[in-house]
């Protein structure tokens, strides 16, 4: 099994804009997206990300405070995962419920240490 | 709450979910105070106890004090499902469901008797240590090491709390029934207390079988039976005792003020409890106190039936403790000869020689064949064997009535 990690960037905006009701619906997809890769023994972890955050370049000399991205770009939060292969992460990750806020989700790898 | 908690935390972790509660009741009584009592008190509590579990979650998630290797509890690590995995540990028929868990947690078969006894109350019906120990006539110091052992006991099995599969249920439950059944007995007969019957364990016993009836799964006939039984002894608890507290025996008692509505209660579970292919002594025991219930005055007591309720029961276990109590059913079907006779089956046994219900049983049969030597002979051995106040008080009494 290698380990997968999952950015999942974007829909802030879009997921904010939601009632209180389709909130908890969308909470309630992960619970049950996450709950069956737990079941099969394919979940690590993962979280959500606060919005607010801060961004440190030129050898941390400069650090600026967000908008670090445009809020396409942002990442909201990750997830790590075991998998075969690359394609089977990947088709884990299409059913991700990010997607129902216009998320992008990369996925990656998890270098293995040799 | 606390079993909502327990299964969060697991066994292991107890003191965490019992801590949780303190804050969450502490919290109320602080915030009631000042803004009254909220419209729904329980779904308030519910709700600060579930904060306080999350900030718990929140604080131990890298730590190991919290086993999060079930599938179920490793989404309570995630900010994304930690919300709706909580709140679903908080739904109405989970609550039951983790409150009965933990009463087959508590009554593992290895913890011993004293012990499951002692968790429940502690645990599951709210008693303090001060409490448990007042109904166990002991030091808090006892109390607080049988608390430590079961703990301990569930740390090392990793014990869940959950209701058993099917196949078991019914050999886990009656393990159940008698921790339930024996609290029961203490409160109704108190073995070693000032006060003979303690109405706070009855409700207690009474509440924990029900809670087994009002899930599907636990509703076995012997839990239906155990049920009747306790209803038909709770009938008859205020005639029990004198404005003294001083014993009445059912001969003597009034029978105006037996409870109608736990006599028609127990029938009703009695009915419920004719399924199955199960006979069990709760069955037989219930029918019995039925009879004596049934019967409008004591001379009325149908004791032919009652014979045949002890014959089966005999059949299902030969406790002498039963056959004891057949002896008494002889004496009164067939008079003092032949219950003396039956009696003489098991006049070597050392359990009932150590029991005073034997003495004084022998005391009552040789008084009524007219030996009042060894009637009195009798009596005072079974004063000294037992502890209760008024049972010394009451066999005291026949000895003067003799005398006199």
């Amino acid at each position: 099994m290698k380990e997968f990690m999952f950015i999942i960037r974007g829909g802030q905006e879009e997921y904010n804009a939601n009632s209180p009701e389709e909130m908890q619906k969308h909470m309630e997809h992960w619970q049950s997206w996450m709950g069956g890769l737990a079941e099969k023994n394919q979940l690590i972890g993962g979280q959500p990300l606060m919005n607010e955050g801060k961004k440190l370049t030129e050898a941390g000399e400069k650090v600026i405070d967000r908008p670090f991205a445009e809020g396409k770009e942002l990442v909201g939060g990750y997830l790590i995962i075991k998998a075969d292969s690359l394609e089977s992460a990947a088709l884990i990750a299409k059913e991700c419920p990010s997607f129902e806020y216009k998320c992008s989700v990369e996925v990656r790898e998890i270098s293995p240490l040799e | 709450m606390v079993s909502v908690l327990i299964k969060i935390f697991g066994t292991e972790n107890i003191e965490m979910a019992e801590d949780v509660v303190q804050d969450a009741l502490v919290k109320a009584l602080e915030t009631w105070k000042y803004r009254g009592m909220p419209d729904n008190p329980r779904a308030w509590l519910y709700r600060t106890a579930k904060n306080k579990a999350i900030d718990i979650i929140r604080r131990n998630k890298h730590s190991r004090v919290i086993d999060f290797s079930d599938p179920q509890k490793q989404l309570l690590t995630s900010g994304y499902t930690l919300t709706t995995t909580m709140n679903n540990y908080w739904q109405e028929e989970h609550i039951k469901d983790d409150f009965l868990g933990m009463m087959y947690a508590c009554c593992h078969p290895d913890i011993s008797q004293e012990n499951q006894i002692t968790f429940i109350l502690k645990s599951l019906c709210g008693f303090s240590t001060k409490e448990v120990a007042k109904s166990f006539l002991t030091s808090e110091d006892t109390i607080s090491k049988r608390l430590y052992r079961t703990k301990e006991f569930f740390r090392k099995h990793k014990i869940k709390p959950k209701i058993p599969a099917s196949e078991q249920i019914s050999l886990r439950t009656h393990t159940v029934l008698s921790a339930i059944y024996l609290m029961f007995n203490e409160g109704y007969n108190s073995t070693h207390n000032d006060q003979l019957i303690r109405k706070d364990l009855i409700s207690q016993a009474m509440s924990l079988c029900k809670s087994l009836l009002s899930v599907k799964r636990t509703q076995l006939p012997e839990v239906y039976a155990l049920m009747a039984l306790m209803c038909f002894h709770t009938a008859r608890i205020n005639s029990r005792l004198t404005e003294k507290g001083e014993l009445i025996l059912i001969t003597k008692q009034d029978r105006s003020k037996w409870d109608k509505e736990f006599i028609n209660s127990g029938q009703k579970y009695l009915n419920k409890a004719a399924f199955g292919e199960g006979l069990t002594t709760y069955h037989l025991e219930a029918a019995i106190a039925y009879e004596h219930c049934n019967a409008k005055e004591y001379k009325d007591t149908d004791w032919n039936k009652i014979l045949e309720y002890y014959k089966l029961l005999l059949k299902i276990g030969n406790d002498p403790i039963v056959f004891l109590n057949q002896c008494l059913v002889i004496l009164e079907l067939k008079g003092p000869k032949e219950a003396l006779i039956a009696l003489k089956n098991v006049e070597n046994n050392t359990m009932l020689k150590k029991y005073y219900v034997y003495h004084a049983t022998l005391g009552e049969i040789q008084q009524r064949l007219g030996n009042n030597t060894k009637a009195i002979e009798h009596y005072q051995k079974a004063v000294q064997l037992t502890q209760s106040k008024p049972e010394k008080q009451f066999l005291k009494d026949k000895i003067a009535h003799i005398l006199n």
